[in-house]
């Protein structure tokens, strides 16, 4: 059990180091994808969230690591 | 659209300089397996977890193809994203002097140690206990190149040249290993995650894209200008973090 619990958690940590950035970009992608359905018509929003919303993630994620 | 140059040089490249840096940490443990207990106990674990990863590719590879296309680049470009940036993020804090940089050297000497400390315990079960090392070493390293080469190429269909790249790092520094018999602790492997870390993910805003229907402007080409924004903010966020070395803070 101890095993599969310590797999689990090293397969966990190829996507995840720093839970903050991990769930900001999630919560980024989910408001692309809300937009990307509220505005079919419009798919550049949903692209400009995501890749500003992004971007903005990481920058936001490196100002609070340099300053812990 | 599949399998255009913009698609085929990024990933062959990636899964190349992400499977070299895997391979250089995972080589770094089984040289220092073998170092204390010898070749046999670190090439069987080495050995055992290759086959567990063949077996992985090979049952995880097809089941791929049954998942529709729209839900695979989603799936993989959100999991680029996540790992993708995680590395990115890593390598600039590294670059800036805010984490240590990772040092093979150092951690050859601390994975001897505990091997020696293990010998110390258990000297009768220590050729399995080494044997396991050098198994965990390969499968977690190597999971790590089967997400990047399945990652880069599966949405795309490239999944030839991705494993190319990735097969060609892994005997490069295995060739180099056998060579030097020591840690290769002059690859620059920092720079090597921070090339990495903006490829997958621009990919991985690429893919994340398509999936959420965005037609990205250049159609491919946007790979690179996404590869483009990341570096420069990389480059830049670097720059403006840098911390000074210990060194360079002595008057």
């Amino acid at each position: 059990m101890t095993g599969l619990k310590a797999v689990f958690r090293e397969l966990a940590g190829l996507f995840v180091e720093d839970g903050a950035l991990a769930l900001e970009i999630i919560a980024v992608v989910i408001l692309a994808g809300v937009f990307a359905r509220l505005l079919p018509d419009r798919p550049a929003v949903a692209g400009g969230i995501l890749l500003l919303g992004c971007l903005a993630a990481l920058g936001a994620n490196l100002a609070r690591a340099a300053r812990r | 659209m599949t399998g255009s140059l913009a698609h085929i040089g990024p990933a062959m490249t990636a899964a190349f300089l992400g499977s070299a840096v895997e391979a250089v940490e995972a080589l770094t443990i089984v040289l220092a397996v073998a170092t204390v207990r010898g070749w046999r106990p670190a090439g069987l674990g080495a050995l055992c977890g290759l086959v567990l990863l063949a077996l992985i590719v090979v049952v995880l590879g097809p089941l791929l193809n049954l998942v529709p296309l729209h839900l695979l680049q989603f799936a993989i470009g959100v999991l680029l994203l996540l790992f993708g940036m995680r590395w990115l993020r890593k390598a600039i804090l590294r670059a800036a002097g805010i984490i240590p940089l990772r040092d093979e050297g150092r951690a050859f000497t601390r994975e001897t140690a505990e091997l020696r400390e293990q010998a110390r315990r258990h000297e009768a079960r220590l050729d399995w206990l080494a044997a396991l090392t050098s198994f965990k070493a390969v499968l977690l390293e190597g999971l790590e190149v089967v997400f990047i080469v399945i990652a880069v190429s599966a949405a795309g269909g490239l999944l030839i040249p991705a494993s190319i790249g990735a097969l060609a790092a892994c005997l490069l520094v295995a060739a180099a290993g056998v060579v030097v018999h020591r840690p290769l602790a002059r690859v620059p492997e920092n720079t090597l995650k921070f090339a990495v870390g903006v490829m997958l993910s621009a990919f991985g805003m690429f893919w994340t894209g398509e999936g959420l229907g965005v037609a990205w402007p250049g159609a491919d080409l946007a790979i690179v200008a996404f590869a483009a924004l990341f570096l420069a903010l990389g480059l830049g966020a670097a720059a403006l973090l840098r911390r000074p070395s210990p060194e360079e803070a002595l008057p």
